[in-house]
């Protein structure tokens, strides 16, 4: 036995592992193949599929160029505005829970109410939410603002904590060391360090509510959504496809934007 | 180039040497976003006064989840069984099928460019769409079900893993591959010994991941139709028996915190 084979026999033997899980896997895999149906395909299905291609390549180009409140540009900016304002509104009340729910801070139960209600707040799906704020004002883009701040609270808060427990405390050390006073440590010493990741995150999840905001519309709480839903339900597939291109572009162009300053930040 | 626009603050230090102090853009950014805000406070007609004085609508329908349907539950296990199964399916099919996407998206395995642009294309416009409406697509070509879930969630699996894949790809260590390609082995067989192994742990942990936010996605997919507890969701919203609706959610946030558990305890021994 030459060395090369020693070492191939040294390799911990993870065969048994591999086939476990690949049967466990199998057995789930086969278990949720009754999902798949092809009896409900509806026969011009092939058809409808041509269609919104067609319609995605031959925009309604005059929905485009349409610069009244029924036009693309406004019902764009009408989303944009909506995830804007919700990011802001949960980036600041995500602070105070922040606290409450970091365990080094607060007494254990309370954090892990506060926690628990977190997970609740995110597993509830914005359609829901969407819905408990049109009784509030009414349906319209205020309905899908509030829908927005109180979707963004459990994710925020959470990567918060995570940012606040991972300060640099020796920088606080030092200061203290030169004889900095309390202001000064938080000015010099804690602001720099947060507000570069704070910013970070909250430009993501910016991105990920602009994203739930076109879905919004499905239930009035406006924004691009509900004039999608309509005209496809009105088999307008010019309209579907004009409006597809400008979510895809206004989509497209904030994730660019926002990947590009979030590595400026990270980076300093 | 933004700095040079501002005037710098110049100090002269004990040994007379000068030092230029880049003055903060944090004014203008607040500024902006100042600007920003109420622009948006406009367009959404935000208004505290509504807030203030109708909040408690939003605690009526709370008021009626509470306390939840129990005799409801017995018809909700084969919906919230669909959703499950949805979003295995597709996330497995997905992950399965963003390898050999990824592969050709990434720019040091594929060396023709117009096919890693294209991949690369494909997958970010995959991404942009959201779920809800790839499932509101696929309802019409597929019909109404949960096939056109699976379809929806399938396409989302395979832009979300693909992109994180096609990164790892492009920064993994070349050398055993270039070392094998010599020896002469195929790209694919290269790729299988060379670079599997060192994004393998990764790749699982991306699709359990991926599946975790699936399943909350799954939930919402029946709004439009495409099957799973959605549908019940949305019929008895439409109906307004809140108790029901409580129910629904209450087993939701079971079901996802059982798996959000479990997903994380397989992520932390994969890594």
């Amino acid at each position: 036995m030459n060395a090369i084979d020693k070492q191939l026999q040294l390799q911990p033997n993870r065969r048994m592992s591999y086939i476990m899980t690949i049967f466990i896997l199998s057995i789930l895999f086969v278990w949720s193949v009754s999902t798949i149906h092809f009896e409900n395909v509806s026969l011009n299905g092939t058809k409808i599929a041509k269609n919104i291609l067609v319609g995605l390549l031959n925009p309604d180009w005059s929905l485009i160029f349409n610069v009244s409140t029924g036009g693309i540009p406004y019902l764009l900016i009408e989303t944009m505005a909506i995830a804007f304002l919700g990011t802001i509104v949960g980036a600041l009340l995500a602070i105070p829970l922040a606290f409450l729910s970091a365990s080094n801070i607060m007494p254990k139960p309370i954090a892990f109410v506060v926690r628990l209600l977190l997970i609740i707040i995110r597993t509830i799906p914005a359609i829901v939410y969407g819905l408990m704020f049109i009784r509030v004002t009414g349906p319209g883009p205020f309905a899908g603002v509030l829908t927005m701040s109180l979707t963004s609270i459990g994710m925020l808060s959470k990567l918060y904590v995570d940012v606040i427990e991972d300060l640099d405390k020796s920088v606080l050390e030092s200061m203290e060391a030169i004889g900095c006073t309390l202001m000064e440590k938080i000015r010099f010493g804690i602001w720099p360090q947060l507000t570069a990741l704070l910013l970070s995150i909250v430009i993501y999840r910016f991105d990920m509510n602009l994203r739930d905001a076109t879905v919004l519309g499905l239930v009035g709480a406006g924004g691009i959504g509900a004039p999608l839903i309509f005209a496809m339900n009105a088999y307008k597939w010019s309209e579907v496809g004009a409006i597809l291109l400008g979510l895809i572009l206004l989509i497209l162009v904030v994730e660019f934007v926002s990947n590009r300053i979030r590595t400026k930040l990270v980076r300093g | 180039m933004q700095w040079k626009l501002l005037s710098q603050k110049k100090m002269v230090l004990p040994n007379d040497k000068e030092v230029l102090e880049k003055r903060s853009i944090m004014p203008l950014m607040l500024l902006i976003l100042l600007l920003l805000t109420f622009l948006s406070i406009r367009i959404t007609g935000f208004s505290i006064e509504v807030i203030v004085n109708r909040i408690s609508q939003f605690f009526v329908i709370i008021q009626q989840m509470i306390p939840p349907n129990w005799t409801y539950l017995s018809k909700l296990w084969q919906p919230l069984f669909d959703t499950i199964k949805m979003s295995l399916f597709g996330s497995v099919l997905g992950a399965i099928c963003a390898l050999p996407i990824s592969m050709l998206a990434a720019t040091n395995i594929t060396k023709n460019r117009w096919i890693t642009m294209s991949c690369k294309f494909i997958l970010s416009l995959l991404r942009t769409l959201p779920t809800l409406i790839v499932a509101l697509i696929a309802t019409f070509i597929f019909g109404l079900g949960t096939m056109a879930g699976t379809i929806a969630i399938f396409l989302f699996t395979i832009a979300y893993v693909g992109k994180l894949l096609y990164e790892q790809i492009e920064s993994v260590d070349m050398k055993a591959y270039e070392a094998m390609c010599s020896m002469g082995l195929t790209t694919i067989q290269a790729f299988r010994y060379a670079i599997m192994p060192q994004i393998l742990p990764n790749y699982l942990s991306t699709s359990l991941f991926c599946f975790e936010g699936n399943v909350r996605y799954a939930s919402i997919l029946g709004y439009v139709g495409a099957g799973g507890i959605g549908l019940l969701l949305n019929e008895s919203l439409g109906w307004r028996s809140y108790a029901n609706v409580g129910m629904i959610l209450l087993m939701l946030v079971c079901t996802v915190f059982i798996i959000e558990t479990t997903s994380e305890y397989l992520r932390k021994k994969l890594m």
